[in-house]
């Protein structure tokens, strides 16, 4: 099929971007849409043009490097999946695809697509872990019983990729349906409990310092989610937020 | 002639670690604060490492290519992780992991290494749990297991398909905690360009900021590289796109032994190629070949059709099928191990029976697994003469219930219902049992420098059985290399920094930096990925899952030929200050074009069969692997010598005292 890309091309952090247009040829419906890219690419780089730069990296749904907000939509069209897995299918001939970055005041664009996600990795250092030494004396795995129901919600939340969907959905720019899941998988636990009422508190703050919007229950964190991280997590962080703060 | 000491304790098997951690030398806790480490590799060995090494006080330093630590390719791990718990109950131990660890290797890897994997392996289900990974669990609360490939117990611990994920957050928040302490620096969009050695010591690292562009010094007392394996030498992998060879290979350039690099993991159950297009292969679960029985047509003239749209698999009668597994191995057939699988389907396809449009696929097919499913489940809920409708749709549910997500992603990315249609599947490079050679002590052959995870050769021998990698990545890094490197820190207490302005890393820096220029000045006639796909055809076709010496020799010709086509012709745009895909790919593909011709060596000069590693011209009459105890019991490290193909052989006797070396049977 035959297609007119619109890709937003930026130099660098510091340059003007602009819309740029592509037309491109021979797309089947077997690629992916990152395939489709490194056609377009291949085809640039042999007329003696620039590439353009887009995060990926394990091409298979789960390491959350790519991103893209395609026809206005975080990771496209199709639900429940990253970019890295929508294929061309889902797209028909003659059609006109916008690919922008996603859009967020404390994602700010390193070059063309690939934006800076490094607030999320603060807001987990804030935070996101259990303080246990790692050198090996711990107690044996059986003496911490779980009840399943509350080991698979916390495996639920878990499996949170850290793309940044959630904040490129958002109209706000929020955080909270990511660290939210990170509060929740250790709110869950037993493990979580002794440190809870810090964890909740430095994330949050932390989250608030990174220039993220609030959030307004608008959900659209949630539909967009490539991993369908429900926003019940929301909820619990903010229980546990009220409950941390009036502990003091 | 063997200049390698293995540096394996004395004493029996399974004291031999034991006594190891109380002989070696401690650095006090305030001697540790003077001291700096650099990890190369955020995944779950470097992951661990760097957590536990900062925890213990040491300045650590740690360095990615992704833009988080949390996105390194443990992340895609599915099925789980290996640990001789016995929670079961069913008979397991350290003992019996160890054997079966050995035995799935083919009897090539080091006893004393793959014990005290063994040894550790509990602890560390352990330490995740404390840490808060979310394993699954039985409704008591307790910690569920699952049965994996090649075994007769119930060990594996998982978290539905994504334990790697799991594992990796795990080591990730551990890193966290120690970055917001401040004892971790972490480096991200940051490749090592190259090693530095300061009076024949690894005392730091050349590395490429890959958003600025700028060339940067990092000095320490040691270096560990836990930077992955090399299985994207066959630009087709299940491996991320931006794994690569750099780092292990830089050090190798430096004086760091390469074992092994023949042995290779190829996986038999992948979503095949769709088309020229493609740039990654997605792994399907080996426990699909439980209920999956895997088949080409009969006759050629079939296939030609099948391939050409003219015909669909469900037409063809049960007789003009064949079950090439279950015909040649009666008694394993669908499940036998991953290297006799993907064999034989490479064997079916060059015969031409292969199914999908480029002829490189095989059938599995679930058809008579939901049948027999339908019928006990029509059966017991009192439907005794159930309709085949009926039987048909109460076994799709049953098969939904064990695979559905599998089927889900095979869907969306083939476009076809597995329910109503066989699967198409072929074999893939997945996982590099080879890497750089390392003793004991987890130290390369250059003093200072470690290898941890799969960039190490150690454990697997020359095939590494399912949910053990997981094991030995965080083995590795939380509980062996903290306690090795410190004696050889222990040397270092009075070192004081190591300046970054010596002669030694100003070469080195220069030797970096005339690479990068070579690169961004070449004649400008082919792409990166041009060079990268040639060599993949050139790795796949001669040093696949099946070699022969022909083969080989043409490989390590035809590399080399594209290597200096390469360096004079290749085209990278763009810049070299600033962010540059391209000027990253090229760099990792001169590293494969140099690490390809030394794999082919190495497969070359290793006359027999054994694991990964399958040798046409040594093969019994029914097609097995023939593996030749006498002659090669014995590790490959080679030597670096300016040339992939002038490498020196160095062999390390491997000496088993413990097990008794017998041939693999599957028939």
């Amino acid at each position: 099929m035959k297609l007119t890309l619109k890709i937003w091309r930026q130099e660098n952090a510091n340059a003007k971007g602009k819309m740029v247009t592509y037309p491109i040829d021979g797309v089947e419906g077997d690629m992916s849409f990152l395939e489709m890219l490194d056609v377009l690419n291949e085809d640039l780089i042999n007329k003696g043009e620039e590439p353009v730069e887009f995060d990926h990296d394990c091409r298979e749904g789960i390491c959350g490097a790519c991103s893209l907000q395609i026809n206005g939509e975080p990771h496209g069209p199709d639900k429940l999946v990253t970019t890295c897995q929508l294929h061309m299918r889902s797209f028909k001939d003659g059609d006109t695809i916008v690919i922008e970055p996603f859009r967020a005041k404390a994602f700010p664009v390193v070059k063309d697509l690939i934006v800076d996600r490094g607030a999320f990795d603060r807001i987990q250092q804030a935070g996101g872990y259990v303080s246990v030494n790692t050198s090996g004396n711990t107690i044996d795995a059986n003496s911490i019983p779980v009840n399943k129901h509350d080991a698979d919600d916390s495996f639920a939340a878990a499996t949170c990729i850290g793309c940044g969907a959630c904040v490129a959905a958002c109209k706000n720019a929020s955080a909270m349906l990511f660290t939210s899941a990170k509060v929740s998988q250790y709110a869950l636990l037993p493990q979580g409990q002794v440190e809870a009422t810090e964890r909740v508190q430095n994330m949050v703050r932390q989250m608030d310092l990174e220039g993220f919007g609030n959030c307004s229950n608008t959900g659209a964190c949630e539909i967009e989610c490539p991993k369908g991280i429900s926003l019940e997590n929301i909820a619990r962080m903010n229980r546990e937020y009220m409950s941390a703060t009036s502990k003091g | 002639m063997s200049v390698l000491e293995s540096k394996i304790p004395e004493g029996p098997l399974k004291d031999k670690w034991t006594k190891h951690k109380n002989d070696i030398n401690l650095v006090n806790p305030a001697n540790k604060r003077n001291i700096d480490v650099i990890v190369i590799g955020t995944g779950l060995a470097g992951g661990s490492a760097a957590a536990t090494l900062a925890e213990l006080g040491y300045n650590v330093k740690t360095f990615c290519y992704q833009d988080s630590p949390r996105r390194a390719h443990s992340i895609a791990a599915q099925g789980g992780i290996n640990a001789s718990k016995n929670y079961q109950g069913d008979g397991d131990s350290d003992y019996r992991l160890f054997y079966d660890t050995v035995k799935g290797g083919d009897y090539r890897s080091r006893e004393a290494n793959v014990y005290r994997l063994a040894e550790v392996s509990g602890n560390i289900i352990d330490q995740c749990v404390a840490q808060g990974v979310p394993f699954a669990r039985e409704y008591g609360g307790l910690l569920d297991n699952r049965s994996f490939g090649g075994v007769l117990v119930s060990r594996t611990f998982y978290a539905k398909g994504q334990t790697g994920q799991q594992l990796l957050l795990g080591a990730y928040s551990a890193m966290n905690r120690q970055i917001n302490r401040g004892k971790i620096q972490s480096f991200n969009r940051h490749e090592m360009m190259d090693l530095v050695l300061v009076d024949g010591k690894a005392r730091g690292i050349i590395a490429r900021n890959m958003v600025t562009g700028e060339i940067e010094r990092h000095s320490a007392h040691a270096v560990v590289l836990a930077s992955g394996g090399y299985g994207n030498v066959f630009f087709l992998s299940t491996n991320a796109m931006g794994s690569n060879v750099m780092a292990a290979w830089r050090a190798h350039r430096r004086g760091a032994y390469f074992a092994n690099p023949c042995y290779t993991q190829i996986h038999p159950t992948c979503i095949p190629v769709s088309g020229e297009h493609q740039s990654k292969l997605t792994l399907m679960s080996e426990s699909l070949r439980n209920d999956g029985r895997i088949w080409v047509p009969k006759k050629k003239e079939d296939a030609i059709a099948i391939r050409e749209g003219k015909k669909k698999p469900t037409e063809l009668s049960e007789e003009e099928r064949d079950y090439y597994l279950e015909r040649r191995y009666p008694a394993f057939g669908n499940l036998v191990p991953r290297d006799v699988a993907s064999r034989a389907a490479k064997e079916r396809c060059d015969a031409g029976f292969g199914v999908n449009k480029t002829g490189e696929a095989v059938f599995l097919d679930f058809a008579s697994a939901i049948k027999r499913y339908g019928k006990e489940a029509a059966f017991s809920s009192g439907n005794k003469n159930a309709s085949e409708a009926e039987i048909i749709k109460l076994g799709k549910e049953v098969v939904e219930a064990k695979y559905g997500n599998l089927f889900q992603m095979y869907q969306k990315i083939v476009d076809q219902n597995p329910y109503e249609t066989p699967m198409m599947i072929y074999p893939a490079v997945h996982y590099t049992m080879g890497g750089l050679w390392v003793d004991y002590n987890l130290q390369t052959t250059i003093p200072g420098c470690y290898a941890a995870g799969e960039a190490n050769f150690s454990d697997h021998g020359a095939n590494r059985l399912g949910a053990s990698a997981l094991m030995q990545g965080l083995a590795d890094g939380y509980f062996v290399l903290p306690y090795t490197i410190g004696d050889y820190l222990s040397k270092d207490i009075r070192t004081g920094k190591i300046p970054t302005d010596s002669p030694e890393f100003d070469a080195a820096e220069k030797d970096v930096k005339d690479k990068i220029s070579k690169l961004m000045n070449a004649s400008g006639k082919h792409s990166v990925d041009y060079y990268h796909k040639k060599l993949g055809k050139i790795m796949w076709n001669k040093c696949g899952m099946a070699r022969n010496a022909q083969g080989l020799q043409e490989a390590l010709d035809e590399i080399k030929e594209l290597r200096e086509d390469f360096w004079a012709n290749v085209k990278v745009p763009g810049a070299a200050e600033g962010k540059n895909a391209e000027l990253e790919k090229a760099g990792r593909v001169a590293d494969f074009l140099e690490l390809g011709e030394l794999f082919a060596k190495d497969a070359l000069h290793r006359n027999e069969s054994c694991g990964g590693h399958f040798r046409e011209e040594y093969q019994t009459e029914e097609g097995e692997a023939l593996r030749d105890d006498e002659n090669f019991k014995y590790v490959a490290a080679w030597e670096y010598k300016g040339n992939p193909r002038d490498a020196q052989l160095h062999k390390e006797e491997l000496d088993f005292k413990n097990i008794e070396l017998k041939t693999r049977s599957y028939k």
